[in-house]
């Protein structure tokens, strides 16, 4: 199943809505950091709510998001990672080094805002 | 006058009928010698220094009944009155602090007090005698048995209630402002609380929609590279969900341990005490917490 890419402002939201197969996942990948470079975005969240189950291969694949994503000049954020998920993924050794995460679509937002909001500062 | 022959125990198994009758007579024996035996068995249970937990009076008037659920449960051969009995028993004494070996050891010196009465009775006639303790054996043994089973089971449920009460009560996350909880940890962490504890803060930072939360272990008394590394789970966890995680209250003791095991300790963001912990939360989140008259005077 395709994932939907949302734009919002600067931001791209993809909304996983169920499981995914790993060509699913790969095809996301492309498709993020494709549109990163189209609609100049300096923004990606990944929301994730909709997962029961996330696996070695879907942990890599976000992680390899967001440094592709970070190489292309966005932020990245994994938001909505249910907390079953979460402990099993700590207890597997899967813990996302180096990603962002949020609790929800909105933390998401606001974390990008106040990530924006630094680069406005330091410039 | 009985032959040799006639004082080799009886190796045939007596038929279900012939026990039945047996344990007639052998009950209205224990009916008879009620008052006797009763105060014989009681004697000899202060005598051994069993259930020292209870007064005189207390072991006679539980003797006494003791011993008539034993008559009883020897006459009809079920079980579970008995069993009811002994559950509400070691009910009562439990809490007194009867140990497991008192109970075994007083069912067995009723066991050792009827058997004796019994000698005593029948010395005469020795066939006789050895049927009636085929008779009077296998129950009183699973008569025993049914007791300290009883007495376990009952002892086990309460340790388990206990440990339950104990759980639940040692896992509060606390809300002290908006987006910020603290989860103060006291006492032994062992794998499964370190499980429960995990998801119970999971949960609360779901629900709470936390951003920071402070971990106190200031009542953890010791650490080992297996809780150390549970506990790095737990915050690795959080960040999962957007939530940061403050561990504070680490003693020299435990950040001793811990360097001298290399835990890797390096994502885990930790301040002195709870206080610190708290300012820094609350930092993170946006506040700044000024005393009243700097507040007037600043606006």
């Amino acid at each position: 199943m395709e994932v939907p890419i949302l734009k919002q402002g600067t931001y791209l939201i993809a909304s996983i809505q169920s499981a995914l197969t790993d060509a699913d996942l790969s095809q996301l990948r492309e498709a993020l950091v494709a549109r990163v470079g189209k609609f100049r975005a300096r923004g990606v969240i990944v929301d994730v709510t909709a997962l029961d189950v996330m696996d070695s291969f879907a942990v890599r694949t976000l992680r390899d998001i967001t440094h592709m994503a970070r190489l292309r000049g966005a932020e990245t954020v994994i938001v909505g990672i249910q907390p079953e998920v979460a402990f099993a993924m700590v207890q597997l050794g899967l813990t996302l080094k180096g990603v962002s995460t949020a609790l929800d679509l909105e933390e998401g937002l606001a974390f990008l805002d106040a990530k924006a909001r630094e680069r406005i500062d330091r410039a | 006058m009985s032959t040799p022959k006639d004082r080799t125990p009886s190796t045939q198994p007596p038929t279900a009928e012939e026990t039945a009758g047996l344990l007639r007579e052998l009950v209205s024996h224990l009916r008879q010698n009620r008052t006797q035996l009763r105060e014989e068995w009681a004697r000899r249970i202060t005598r051994a220094q069993l259930l020292t937990a209870m007064t005189e009076e207390e072991i006679f008037a539980e003797a006494t009944s003791v011993y008539d659920n034993y008559v009883e449960a020897l006459e009809t051969g079920t079980f579970e009155a008995l069993q009811a009995y002994a559950r509400n028993l070691s009910e009562r004494i439990i809490p007194r602090g009867v140990e497991t070996h008192e109970v075994v050891g007083i069912v067995l010196l009723l066991r050792d007090v009827l058997a004796r009465s019994l000698f005593a009775k029948y010395h005469e006639d020795f066939t006789k005698l050895n049927r009636i303790l085929d008779a009077y054996e296998p129950a009183a043994n699973r008569i025993a048995n049914t007791v300290a089973v009883g007495f376990v089971q009952e002892r086990e449920r309460v340790i388990r209630q206990q440990q339950e009460a104990i759980r639940e009560l040692s896992t509060p996350v606390l809300q002290v402002r908006e987006r910020l909880l603290i989860l103060p940890i006291i006492g032994v962490i062992d794998p499964q609380r370190a499980r429960q504890l995990t998801e119970q803060l999971l949960r609360a930072i779901r629900t709470n929609r936390a951003k920071v939360v402070v971990i106190d272990i200031t009542g953890v008394a010791a650490m080992d590279a297996n809780v150390a590394n549970n506990l790095v789970q737990t915050v690795e966890a959080a960040r999962l969900l957007g939530a940061t995680v403050i561990v504070t209250g680490l003693s020299p003791e435990i950040a001793q341990t811990l360097v001298t095991i290399g835990v890797d300790l390096s994502e885990m963001a930790t301040v002195g005490d709870l206080q610190g912990g708290i300012e820094e939360a609350e930092r993170l989140i946006g506040y700044k917490v000024l005393p009243l008259s700097e507040t007037s005077a600043a606006s």
